[in-house]
């Protein structure tokens, strides 16, 4: 999903690039707060890992896939400066040795894929958070909207660009739909996999989560006759409690608004099934195109895009993810409690 | 043997477009690219002049048309949105072989079509002549900043060391007979996906600790960094300068 | 006699989530020796080993690397600390973190503020050292496993150590390059501590073990005579392989 040159016009691809250069520089800064000196080993190991898990395929309908961008997995995984630098890194290597992206469009592709998918990602993971219990396993459902709503933006802010600077005299609407509808379908996909790989992390490292690091459980201090107490949390936490109701409005208001753009988009979409599966079907070509070289994950078709109406699809699609998201979550916490009756029976 | 990151695009060789230095040839590619992408659409004759061009700095490079041509699938999504433009754009339409098409759309189809190809031909030129390391090299020099150009070295180091963890990964599970095929399997992939990540950012913690007992102190040796020759610069310049004239002139003539 | 290259003495050390590795360890290795460090999983080795270079530091006890005293916070004896004792880690694409090998060999040298001519004949120097010169421009992705092993040693020779600690040099060797890597540490004249399970090798190469155990040192002699002691390897879970008598090896 990489822009290539000549997609946009001159003056809308170097305005791009100045924002691209200005979030990098700030996201450079900000890194290094968090990692000083180790940022350069540790962001460069995640780059390799975005670069990795990007071959990862998924199926998005009639036989057609989309991949995993990657950006809101990064932002959960390493917080929203470091996956900045990370994905930046990933489609400057992309651009110059693989030639994938145009370099006049690095500035277009780091906006979409290395800014917008990771700030949308973060933002939405961190408000989910904030209605959520506090417990590191709640970050996989969180991870997962992120996920979700991520995708569609980056393709909404694509068509604002596009409305910007593009070169074709086309239907705002249909494109808006076509792109909107569409990425819905992939974001399904980048949330199941963002989940089940944060899940994963989580349930064995959760310290090496970065969403769920404020989540850990309090210290605990055994009394004399056994029994144990919280230990008095730090400043901090404290605050993080406080803001916390703050967040669960603006996460319903997130919600609504997420379930009425998938909603409504789509319907536009539904308007014009033609261009969505022609779009579908040159996701297909980028299946193919793809290097297959770290094994396809290629799973059945799981619903036929044309027979649904692809408004109903994209709630549904909102929906689906909250349940898996829900699961997960129980899943996840069924394992750690778990875990822990094993600690205590030793 | 994994298909090494490096070796998958680059062709060693000591042509003139091997030799010059990679950041003249990144200049070079951005400068020409964005002459491509400032050319009207309609200057059909100025596209064909920017093609030979490539074809003739490909020849000097020998790099085969088979391996550009092989290469050029990245751009094919955007190859099908640009045969659908005629087909969705709005305005005046035309009859061609009995489909009714938008002539701005044809004309836009067009537009993405010749400037993303010739994007991505230059781009895999520059790729195929030039080595992962003298890119860094080279960005170091064009000043894009020391921390990123780090990150950037420590990815194309680790790419295949992560991809080869991943590969492992995938044949362990084949080997005990995991084929996926339903939805319930993306978790097996992904449990993959997150234990590559610690693994991953486990190594980076290892790295560190080597960098420190080597006397890291935060910041990298550059190392080795000839500038480049005036007669580099000269050679260099020669693509977009070409490209400059080109454009002038069709815009001239027409 | 003259300073020793190492001395450890009453070193302890517990990690921050309260385990405790080291129990007051007392080591000193001389000038120019060659030392096994021995002893099975979680014995304590690696937290040692880290100690030497000053990349853990704040338990109980005292590091001495030529007669300079590992301190943290002192950012620049660190610095010299790091000169002295080189490491070469267990698995070498954690060392081997440059895009090509001349540049991984360098590292070390110009983060010490060599350039130009004296860096490379530092590096040359290094590379001829394991016998790597011919692969000098190669990324480190493409050698074998034995060539990046060697290769690490060059990479922390290059900073002319006064002592090289091997940390498992022989694992996942086959023995050709296992044999090979003998023969460029053996021929080398600087102090070898060898942190290794591969006890036929730890006979080859070193002519003193030292076996750690339980975060303590439990042995300290002659290898010959710590391998032949059946009871003390059975106690502390290292095994000679099938059919190996330390003592019908000439020496």
């Amino acid at each position: 999903m990489h822009v290539p040159d000549g997609f946009l016009d001159a003056p809308t691809s170097v305005a791009t690039g100045a924002v691209a250069a200005a979030g990098v520089a700030v996201a450079l800064r900000k890194a290094q707060d968090e990692l000083d000196e180790r940022t350069a080993p540790l962001a460069g190991l995640t780059a390799a890992f975005v670069f990795a898990v990007q071959m990862l395929n998924f199926p998005v309908g009639v036989g057609t896939s989309g991949h995993l961008m990657g950006g809101a997995l990064a932002a959960v995984l390493v917080g929203p400066w470091t996956a900045v630098l990370c994905l930046s890194v990933v489609l400057l290597v992309q651009a110059l040795l693989f030639a994938d992206g145009g370099l006049t469009a690095l500035g277009t592709n780091i906006t979409l894929i290395g800014m917008t998918t990771v700030v949308v990602g973060w933002i939405v993971t961190r408000a989910v958070l904030a209605v959520l219990p506090r417990r590191p396993a709640c970050v996989v459902p969180a991870s997962a909207l992120g996920a979700l709503v991520s995708v569609p933006v980056a393709a909404l802010v694509f068509v604002l660009l596009f409305a910007v600077g593009g070169q074709a005299d086309l239907s705002l609407g249909a494109l808006t739909a076509t792109m909107a509808g569409w990425h819905v379908l992939i974001g399904i996909g980048e949330a199941v996999i963002t989940a089940l790989t944060v899940s994963a992390v989580v349930s064995v490292r959760p310290d090496l989560v970065h969403a769920a690091r404020p989540l850990r459980a309090p210290l605990r201090l055994r009394r004399a006759d056994g029994s144990l107490v919280d230990a008095e949390p730090v400043a901090a936490s404290r605050q993080a409690r406080t803001g916390r109701r703050d967040t669960r409005s603006l996460l319903l208001g997130g919600g609504v608004v997420a379930l009425l753009l998938a909603g409504v988009v789509s319907f536009f979409a539904s308007g014009d099934p033609d261009g969505l599966e022609y779009v579908a079907e040159d996701e297909g070509f980028l299946d193919t195109a793809r290097d297959h070289a770290f094994g396809d994950f290629a799973l059945a078709d799981y619903g036929e895009v044309g027979g649904i109406p692809v408004g109903l699809a994209g709630i549904l699609g909102v929906l689906v993810v909250v349940a898996v998201g829900v699961l997960l979550f129980r899943a996840v916490r069924g394992r750690s409690s778990a875990r822990q009756h094993e600690d205590a029976a030793r | 043997m994994s298909g090494g990151l490096t070796h998958r695009l680059h062709r060693p060789g000591d042509s003139p477009v091997h030799r010059l230095p990679a950041h003249v040839k990144v200049l070079a590619l951005l400068a020409f690219v964005l002459v491509v992408v400032a050319t009207p659409a309609d200057a059909f004759a100025a596209f064909a002049g920017y093609a030979v061009l490539l074809a003739t700095a490909a020849a000097m490079a020998g790099v085969p048309g088979t391996v550009i041509a092989r290469r050029m699938v990245v751009e094919v999504p955007f190859v099908v949105f640009a045969l659908l433009l005629p087909v969705l754009a709005g305005g005046p339409r035309v009859d061609v072989l009995g489909l009714s098409l938008s002539e701005s759309g044809l004309l836009a189809g067009w537009n993405i079509l010749a400037k993303g190809t010739l994007g991505v031909v230059a781009s895999i030129l520059l790729a195929a002549t030039t080595d992962a390391r003298s890119l860094l090299v080279g960005l170091a020099r064009l000043r894009v900043p020391a921390r990123l150009v780090e990150i950037a070295s420590f990815m194309v180091r680790y790419a295949d060391v992560v991809g080869d963890d991943l590969r492992r990964m995938r044949i362990a599970r084949e080997s005990r007979g995991f084929a996926p095929r339903h939805l319930g399997h993306a978790r097996v992939v992904a449990q993959g996906a997150g234990a590559l990540f610690i693994r991953s950012y486990e190594r980076g913690e290892r790295v560190h600790l080597a960098m420190l007992s080597r006397g890291y102190a935060g910041s990298m040796p550059l190392v080795d960094a000839t500038p480049a020759a005036r007669a580099d610069w000269l050679r260099g310049t020669a693509l977009p300068a070409a490209a400059v004239v080109i454009a002038v002139a069709t815009w001239a003539l027409s | 006699m003259t300073t020793p290259s190492l001395q450890v003495s009453g070193l302890a050390f517990a990690y921050a989530d309260g385990h405790q590795a080291l129990f007051g360890v007392d080591l000193t290795v001389g000038r120019g020796e060659r030392v096994a460090l021995l002893g099975p999983n979680g014995a304590g080795k690696t937290t040692l080993v880290l100690h030497l270079n000053g990349i853990l530091t704040g338990g109980a006890g005292s590091v001495h690397v030529a007669g300079l005293e590992v301190r943290a916070g002192d950012r620049e004896r660190l610095r010299e600390i790091r000169r002295r004792v080189g490491i070469v880690f267990q698995d070498p694409d954690d060392q081997l973190f440059m895009p090509t090998v001349r540049d991984d060999v360098a590292f070390g040298p110009a983060n010490l503020g060599l350039h130009g001519a004296t860096l490379d004949a530092r590096v040359e120097a290094a590379l001829a050292a394991v016998g790597m010169t011919e692969v000098a421009d190669r990324p480190p992705h493409h050698l074998s496993f034995g060539q990046r092993r060697r290769v690490g040693v060059a990479t922390v020779l290059a900073m002319e150590p006064e002592v090289l600690v091997l940390d498992e040099p022989t694992s996942n060797l086959d023995p050709a390059s296992r044999r090979e890597l003998y023969d460029v540490l053996d021929a080398l004249a600087v102090t070898q501590l060898v942190v290794t399970h591969d006890l036929p090798f730890a006979l080859q190469l070193c002519e003193r073990s030292v076996v750690l155990s339980g975060g303590m040192v439990v042995a300290d002699g002659a290898t010959a005579d710590v391998l032949a002691d059946e009871d003390l390897l059975r106690a502390h879970r290292l095994e000679l392989p099938y059919g190996f008598d330390p003592r019908s090896v000439w020496r």
